[in-house]
């Protein structure tokens, strides 16, 4: 039952894929939106992955300084463990996990909205392919930025690090400075880069999936917003370990 | 003219339409009413494709819609223009951007003339005056004003209204009521709404088809609504005191 249940809802989901991936019906409104949505869901995010990531940085350096402190220990070791940590899993996966939170739940409940209030039926009887025209748009504005937001992440994740030498006096800043650039490999970064990217498709798509189909009023639509963030979430989860398995 | 031949429509085992035929003619406004439940948004959306028919025929000037391929489809919806009963306005845009959306999609006009069409549809509408305001910034009944500007935008050849004085006053009910019917004669279009108030029925009700469980009881004018002898249709209209008050006034 539930597998022929998963099974359909899959089967939706992909249906709803192919209307939306078709050819915009003007592409100056298309490029409109798409702005829009990389400032909606990519720039107004900046905020809080700064935030988030300085935190974690200080964190992740601070612990490991005090956990794997030895005289057989390089000092370097702090730094570059913190590098590798968010290079590798903290700036891609784990911070698309809190967007998935953030955009995700957006994303459904706006929809959602539009759904229940009949404004999505409007734009089909105007003739409008109404999941091209809203989804497409969030699908590929998230999907140009979240790179971007990658970025900002590392670097904050550094900065955080380096308060923690600064301001805390954990570790010097040339030691962190050493374990930060050593054995550097920037196939890390790609690898962070091309996962991000898989995240926000995921993101996006399933959370714009859950509010297109929702069916009653306010209290289904406030369910798919939390549906849409348990989903992308279990599947950001599981593709991150297909992900590090064939990227690494 | 919108023709209805022969309608059926199931979901899984519950029969909610059946047999429906009837004529929506130009330039008039013809109403759907019954109950609720009924089946009349059934119909409606039947009528415009948001809902497959699972048998029958709609003819639209004689193209019907069920056998359509997708881009003559596509071409119709162009020809329809809608009224929800929520208005269904774009919360994101100002009411000159929710009037201008259908515009900016289909038209191939320059910006400073879909700019004078839109103005012009809601100076039509007399709503000029809110054209940089949200739709949360304005009345429901501007709100639904709003929404008959946006559905002439395109100058359709079929109105479709789906409770259009759901949630309005007496006055701006009667409003909007004069609204749509002085649009259909000044466009000469084919416009359906889908009713149960009954000063819409009085008011302007030139073709009025009762639909009582999913099947056609009764279709004529408001004229003939008042003499007519079918028991369902009068325990309908005649339900409130005061248009049996003036039935028998009328006598």
């Amino acid at each position: 039952m539930l597998l022929t249940k998963s099974v359909a809802t899959f089967g939706r989901y992909l249906m709803l894929m192919r209307r939306t991936f078709s050819r915009p019906e003007r592409m100056r409104m298309f490029f409109k939106q798409y702005i829009k949505e990389m400032s909606q869901q990519g720039v107004d995010s900046i905020g809080i992955v700064l935030l988030i990531s300085f935190f974690i940085g200080a964190v992740i350096c601070i612990q490991i300084k005090l956990n794997i402190e030895s005289p057989w220990m390089p000092k370097f070791v702090t730094g570059y463990t913190t590098r590798e940590i968010m290079l590798l899993e903290f700036s891609s996966s784990i911070m698309c996990l809190i967007l998935a939170g953030k955009v995700g739940s957006n994303i459904a409940s706006e929809i959602g909205t539009m759904r229940v209030t009949q404004q999505i039926d409007a734009l089909e009887i105007m003739g409008v392919n109404s999941a091209n025209y809203l989804i497409l748009p969030k699908v590929l504005g998230m999907m140009t930025m979240m790179p971007v937001l990658v970025c900002f992440s590392i670097f904050s994740g550094f900065v955080g690090a380096y308060a923690t030498a600064v301001i805390g006096h954990i570790i010097t800043i040339d030691d962190l400075t050493l374990g930060l650039q050593h054995e550097f490999n920037e196939w890390y970064v790609w690898m962070g880069f091309i996962k991000s990217v898989f995240f926000a498709f995921v993101i996006t798509s399933v959370s714009a999936f859950y509010g297109y189909t929702v069916e009653g009023g306010s209290v289904e639509v406030g369910k798919a917003s939390t549906n849409s963030v348990v989903s992308s979430s279990v599947l950001i989860l599981f593709s991150d370990v297909l992900l590090t398995q064939l990227l690494s | 003219m919108i023709e209805v031949k022969s309608l059926y429509k199931s979901f899984e085992d519950k029969e909610v339409l059946k047999d429906i035929n009837s004529v929506f003619e130009n330039g008039k406004t013809n109403l759907i009413i019954g109950q609720s439940g009924s089946g009349k948004t059934v119909l409606m959306k039947c009528i415009v494709g948001l809902f497959r028919p699972t048998g029958g025929e709609v003819l639209y000037d004689g193209r019907d819609l069920v056998t359509m391929n997708k881009q003559e489809w596509k071409m119709l919806r162009r020809e329809m223009g809608m009224i929800f009963q929520s208005a269904a306005l774009f919360d994101s845009m100002t009411v000159l951007e929710n009037v201008m959306f259908p515009l900016d999609m289909f038209s191939r006009d320059n910006y400073a003339d879909r700019v004078k069409r839109a103005r012009f549809c809601l100076d039509r509408v007399n709503l000029l005056e809110a054209q940089q305001k949200y739709p949360d910034e304005i009345s429901g009944g501007m709100q639904k004003r709003v929404a008959i500007a946006r559905a002439i935008a395109l100058n359709p050849k079929y109105l479709f209204c789906d409770e259009p004085n759901s949630g309005l006053d007496p006055k701006t009910s009667l409003v909007i009521d004069e609204l749509i019917h002085d649009i259909t004669v000044e466009f000469n279009m084919t416009t359906i709404i889908n009713t149960h108030d009954m000063n819409s029925v009085m008011g302007i009700g030139e073709n009025i088809l009762y639909i009582y469980e999913g099947r056609k009881e009764w279709q004529g004018s408001k004229d003939q609504i008042m003499s007519s002898t079918n028991e369902r249709l009068n325990s309908f209209i005649f339900a409130s005191d005061l248009f049996r008050k003036v039935k028998e006034a009328n006598k």
